[in-house]
């Protein structure tokens, strides 16, 4: 993988996180006040035609909207950082954006240790606690006329 | 022709504030709260999203409050504001194979590869009333088992394997989006399934029910149910490639359908599609049978008149917010119409009556 694919993909993920991140705990990992910046598009509200596909492989569909919030902005050392988060949230996706900046800094290791990890973290525990709630409900269903091998 | 009145603005403020007072019930007892609703009545809030058509738990929970638990009204309100937001973009289609499965079950394939994963379900239960949610009781905790988050493929792929079932071959053809221009007659499967989407649950219920008791058989059987949260992703112009922009629930539901065949088509099965947000499964069941029904004209069947073939009669009745507006509708003033209709029937009667007195004298 070339290292332009390997950024991308890492900014992808990153970026990904901030979007799905609970609004309050990136606030709390994020205090104000903000490093300063000004901002290319202020936050705003809109929403995003979700699609589905005919046979989950098929032709697309319109499934339906969802909200999202967008941010564009420069910080003061130039970096451009920009954020599509899910939800209502103008400080979300503000603060997105200015962790997507940061990331492309000399800061990001700090703000991934800082950030990041703790997102992730809190994504994953979701996530595993979920997955096992569902592995306590699955099931063997049996044919009563089969026997069982032994 | 509907003609305006004027007056009565006293009056309907003073029902809007009664109103307010009525939503708010007795003050002795403590006000809902949205995050109350939205964590306790979910699956109220699953179909104010999905027919509302606008994936966000916070703004429906809002929306069910302030109707009073009048999901239509809910479902109004969603839409309403709906039209206020920008269009940030489209997304990529979702990826359910890629789905973190809370539910997934088959009617047909009892070793179905996977697992079958029963999850928060009615399903077995008695239905018998629970007394003790009346009182406040501790929360109670589900059980868990060692588990690591991981993809399951859809059933509908092995079968797959043997041309026992047809394909769903990849196909990137730009949908019509029916709230950006009106929906054409005969509509593309994509159209329909945007309309049925975003239908009232229980006309897709009802509509679904009456292809199982012979207006339109399909024979459908319950290939897949899936229930999970999925990725959503946006290509976004800025950056050049595409990123997460959050995660939603979704129901996923694929019929296996019996089909003798036809002059180009071996016996296989077929597939009807159903996709709601949220966990949703009745309205998921209902939506695939009735696309499945709907796909008479490009399987080769016949038309045998049943309601659920009818694409005009499913799609154009299947909004309840657009047949809510226009029933509805009727309660409001119409003392002009009414008054003319008043005339032409007096007008009528006395034409009658003289044509009756003229032949009495003849």
């Amino acid at each position: 993988m070339s290292s332009q694919a390997t950024d991308t993909s890492e900014r992808q993920n990153w970026m990904g996180l901030l979007a799905r991140a609970k609004a309050t705990q990136l606030a709390e990992l994020m205090p104000d006040p903000l490093p300063d910046h000004s901002l290319l598009r202020a936050p705003e509200i809109g929403a995003v035609m979700v699609r589905g596909r005919a046979g989950a492989t098929g032709a697309p569909f319109n499934l339906g909207e969802m909200t999202v919030t967008r941010c564009s902005l420069r910080l003061a050392s130039g970096a451009v950082g920009h954020a599509v988060v899910q939800g209502r949230g103008r400080d979300h996706a503000r603060r997105a954006a200015v962790v997507d900046a940061l990331m492309q800094t000399g800061e990001a290791a700090g703000v991934r240790a800082r950030v990041l990890e703790p997102l992730a973290a809190a994504e994953e525990t979701a996530r595993r606690d979920r997955a096992q709630k569902a592995a306590a409900t699955k099931v063997e269903f049996f044919t009563m006329v089969r026997g069982e091998d032994k | 022709m509907y003609v305006a009145v004027k007056g009565g603005e006293r009056a309907i403020d003073n029902a809007h504030a009664w109103l307010a007072e009525e939503r708010r019930g007795d003050p002795a007892v403590a006000e809902l709260t949205t995050a109350q609703i939205r964590e306790q009545l979910r699956l109220a809030v699953n179909r104010v999203m999905a027919e509302g058509s606008l994936y966000d738990l916070d703004l429906a929970a809002l929306a069910i409050k302030q109707a009073r638990g009048d999901l239509i009204e809910a479902v109004f309100l969603i839409r309403a504001y709906r039209t206020t937001l920008p269009r940030h973009g489209v997304s990529l289609p979702v990826e359910t194979a890629q789905m973190a499965v809370t539910r997934r079950i088959s009617a047909t394939f009892k070793d179905a590869p996977g697992g079958q994963v029963l999850g928060p379900t009615f399903d077995y239960t008695h239905r018998l009333l629970d007394f003790t949610l009346e009182a406040n009781g501790e929360a109670p905790v589900a059980l868990r088992a060692p588990a690591m988050a991981a993809a399951v493929p859809h059933i509908t792929s092995f079968l797959n394997r043997d041309g026992m079932i047809e394909e769903a071959p990849h196909d990137d053809t730009p949908p019509p989006d029916l709230t950006r221009e009106p929906m054409e007659l005969p509509a593309s499967r994509a159209t329909r399934l945007q309309a049925i989407a975003r239908g009232d649950e229980g006309f897709i219920l009802s509509m679904a029910y009456s292809t199982q008791r012979g207006y339109g058989r399909t024979h459908a059987f319950v290939g897949e149910l899936r229930i999970g949260m999925v990725d959503v992703e946006m290509e976004v112009p800025e950056l050049g490639f595409a990123i997460c922009i959050g995660e939603i629930e979704l129901t996923e539901c694929e019929t296996v359908n019996q089909f003798k065949g036809s002059r180009t088509e071996p016996p296989q099965f077929t597939r009807g599609y159903g996709l709601t947000f949220g966990q949703n499964e009745r309205k998921s069941i209902a939506m695939s049978l009735v696309d499945r029904a709907l796909r008479w004209k490009e399987l080769g069947e016949d038309y045998t008149g049943a309601p659920a073939q009818d694409e005009e009669f499913v799609l154009m009745h299947a909004d309840n917010v657009q047949a809510t507006g226009f029933l509805e509708h009727i309660k409001l003033p119409h003392y002009v119409d009414f008054q003319s209709e008043l005339e032409l029937v007096r007008k009528l009667r006395a034409e009658v009556a003289a044509s009756a007195m003229q032949e009495a004298a003849e």
